[in-house]
């Protein structure tokens, strides 16, 4: 009965930066605002749903309004007559917020060269990842989720100052 | 199909310049643009083509007249279609609109006037509908470049 208690060490403390800790908290809730328009709707249906499940990566709660989402899905193709409204979705979200083109329509335009599509969504808001198939397969959706929570991980975040 | 009802409505409709012929399994009519009220109030009252399915064009850029404007039509109760078809010229490309016999008309011409640059005299609304205001020219007649594009948004540098 005279056992002195000692500490295992596990998970009583952990180290580290601020940062990397929000960086790790972050990747991990990421809310998306899916702006869809096109046939990529389809495979944005499989890729959220249960075989392939962005649930693991923290995204999986669709938001549909621009003011809780941080990250602004674009599939499928956009059209000239759209694009305000995208525009003005991308202004009327929070910082910080990511956006991801999801399929050669929203990449580049794809195989539409015509006078009613935009070549690509970068011409008119910056883009985090792009995505590129048409139809993308679910593992390239989840390989650029990935790619983006290795983005929002290793970035500095504002938040971060002296008083934080 | 009954065939019985489109030779019946071929015979009716031949003559004052209009010339039906079968074309893959429908009836489709050339006629002069004078015509077509005329024509389509027949088709509506007396044959029951009671459903308007389009209206659309077609652009020969080396013929004139240059354009075709196209009709066509449905009966719900007989399953048969025909087809109008009717040549103008780009200088006066004005047809009469249906807007007074169909109701679908009013939204599938302002399409046509958007693409093609038709008039369709009487329907009082031909803003663009598929196009935006401010958008120059017609994008699916053949002078248009293909890729001619008329962004709203500013692009980014
Ligand atoms: S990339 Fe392909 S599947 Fe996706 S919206 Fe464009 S055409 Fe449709």
């Amino acid at each position: 009965m005279n056992q002195v208690h000692e500490k295992s060490g596990a998970f009583e403390y952990l180290t580290t930066r601020k940062d990397e800790l929000v960086g790790w908290a972050r990747k991990f809730s990421i809310f998306p605002y899916p702006f869809v328009t096109a046939c990529c709707a389809m495979e944005f249906m499989s890729v959220s749903s249960t075989m392939y499940d962005t649930d693991r990566f923290g995204a999986a709660l669709p938001r549909f309004s621009p003011r809780q989402s941080d990250l602004l899905m674009v599939v499928g193709t956009i059209t000239h007559k759209q694009a305000p409204i995208l525009k003005k979705v991308y202004e009327q979200m929070c910082e910080p917020k990511w956006v991801m083109a999801f399929g050669v329509c929203a990449t580049s335009g794809g195989f539409y060269r015509n006078y009613a599509a935009l070549q690509g969504i970068d011409k008119i808001i910056p883009v985090d990842v792009y995505i590129p198939g048409c139809p993308p397969r679910p593992e390239s959706v989840i390989d650029g989720i990935m790619q983006l929570q290795d983005k929002i991980a290793n970035a500095s975040h504002p938040i971060i100052n002296e008083k934080f | 199909m009954d065939q019985g009802l489109l030779e019946r409505l071929r015979e009716r409709l031949d003559g004052d310049g209009r010339e039906p012929v079968f074309a893959h399994g429908l009836l489709a009519v050339q006629l002069p643009r004078e015509a077509l009220l005329d024509t389509v109030k027949l088709l509506k009252e007396e044959f029951g083509f009671d459903m308007f399915l389009d209206v659309t064009a077609v652009d020969w850029p080396q013929r004139e007249p240059r354009f075709d404007v196209v009709h066509h039509f449905y009966s719900t109760r007989d399953h048969v279609r025909v087809r109008l078809k009717m040549a103008v010229t780009e200088a006066d490309a004005v047809v009469d609109s249906l807007v007074d016999h169909y109701g679908s008309a009013h939204f599938m011409e302002r399409e046509c006037h958007d693409m093609y640059g038709i008039v369709f005299r009487g329907n009082a609304d031909l803003r663009p509908i598929l196009l935006y205001e401010g958008f120059e020219g017609h994008p699916l007649r053949k002078d248009y470049p293909k890729e001619r594009e008329q962004p709203l948004v500013r692009y980014r540098e």
